[in-house]
């Protein structure tokens, strides 16, 4: 399984970006090999309005199954749920590779409601 | 003719301006609050309002059933109300615009028109002496994010009311130089800024009129709140500044408690009491008379 985390920079050892839709970039960690890979998201940043529902779009067309952040919004939350992703939230103040720790030792539960 | 008072910046005295020019303006009028996300004209002129009339968008509703997925709208949106996300298209209703852009070129007639509640637009009529002047406002759903189709649908009953009855029309703006300001000032023979000397009402000032400029409207000025402590100087910088400008100032409204404590008693200052109406009224009949003036020698123009 795949896994977005909304980050800061580029690696596992980056902070989670608080944000989702307007996110820095993305930090796509494989479950199973640990291996990470970077996507920018800085287009959406200069978006007027929809950045979440453009992030998310994104996100589903990378073939990820789960994502991991701090708010995420109705919109954006929404748009993830009609795609089939899990929606880890609440994960800032620590870095991608700690959150990615909590997903795989079970310490976390995907989120029913947004919380922005 | 129709008077669009606009700021650019927010409480530099649109509403009053505009409530004070109705009891001193000769000849017939309409007044219009497009201010639609915060109409406060009809606080200071207290019109009797009918029920008030709900105004709707036509936006798509996808009929799963019937779509195959194939994403040939999703290019189309330009307002990215529309995602792929899986195996059909969502739509979110309310990032959309209205275009109708996607029930062209969905291939197999997938979307069904539902619509979404913009506000309402209410009709009245104010009371000013011996007349009844009619009163136009629109007002924004809660929780609604656009303002411009709601503004189109009351230009649209406004050319209705003046078709059957062609009148003045003076019309309260919404703040800002973006779509909502902008939409409203389109219609206008001319535009009135309310400018307020201090260096934020300024600054939004130039702002208003290289926007409005832009539309090719003649703009004139009138300056509120003039004589306040500590505005001196800024007041002489927009004096100099409309001069260069060549931007009439029409006229320069004094700050006085009276007329603050008039607009707090839910009065426009020319209905305040005694004197201080008094000069009011005649300071306004003024401001009406050179206002017509501009517009009309604008018109030649």
């Amino acid at each position: 399984m795949k896994v977005a985390v909304s980050s800061e920079g580029p690696g596992l050892d980056s902070q989670v970006d608080p944000r989702f839709g307007r996110a820095g970039g993305f930090v796509i960690v494989d479950m199973e090999t640990m291996q990470a890979d970077y996507v920018d998201n800085g287009a959406s940043q200069a978006a007027a309005q929809g950045a979440g529902i453009q992030t998310a779009e994104k996100l589903a067309g990378l073939g990820v199954q789960a994502v991991m952040s701090g708010y995420v919004g109705p919109k954006a939350f929404m748009a993830l749920k009609a795609a089939g992703l899990d929606v880890y939230q609440d994960m800032e103040n620590r870095s991608v590779g700690d959150a990615v720790r909590c997903l795989a030792d079970g310490s976390v539960s995907p989120a029913s409601a947004p919380n922005k | 003719m129709r008077i669009v008072i606009a700021s650019g910046k927010g409480g530099a005295g649109k509403t009053t301006v505009t409530a004070c020019l109705a009891g001193q303006w000769a000849g017939e009028l309409l007044l219009a609050d497009a201010d639609v996300e915060a109409p406060n004209l009809h606080l200071l002129l207290h019109p009797d309002l009918e029920p008030p009339e709900p105004v709707f968008l036509e936006v798509p509703e996808l009929a799963a059933d019937v779509c195959t997925g194939c994403g040939a709208c999703r290019p189309m949106c330009a307002y990215g109300a529309i995602a792929m996300l899986g195996a059909k298209p969502v739509y979110f209703q309310e990032m959309c615009h209205g275009c109708g852009g996607c029930f062209a070129v969905c291939p197999e007639h997938a979307l069904r028109v539902a619509r979404r509640e913009l506000g309402a637009l209410l009709l009245g009529k104010v009371r000013a002496g011996e007349r009844s002047v009619p009163f136009l406002m629109g007002r924004t759903r809660v929780g609604e994010a656009m303002t411009p189709p709601l503004l189109r649908a009351q230009e649209r009953k406004l050319a209705d009311l003046l078709r059957a009855h062609p009148v003045d029309v003076l019309m309260d703006a919404p703040p800002g130089v973006s779509c909502p300001a902008m939409t409203a000032a389109r219609g206008a023979d001319a535009v009135l800024l309310v400018a307020e000397p201090t260096p934020f009402g300024f600054y939004d000032f130039k702002l208003a009129h290289a926007a409005f400029a832009q539309l090719g409207r003649p703009v004139s000025v009138v300056m509120n709140r003039v004589g306040m402590e500590g505005n001196l100087a800024c007041e002489d910088e927009l004096r100099a500044w409309c001069a260069g400008a060549g931007l009439p100032v029409l006229a320069e409204l004094p700050f006085q408690r009276e007329a603050a404590e008039a607009y707090a008693c839910g009065l426009p200052p020319t209905e305040a009491q005694g004197a201080t109406g008094r000069e009011w009224r005649q300071r306004f009949a003024g401001l009406a008379a050179k206002l017509r003036t501009f517009a009309e020698g604008a018109g030649h123009a």
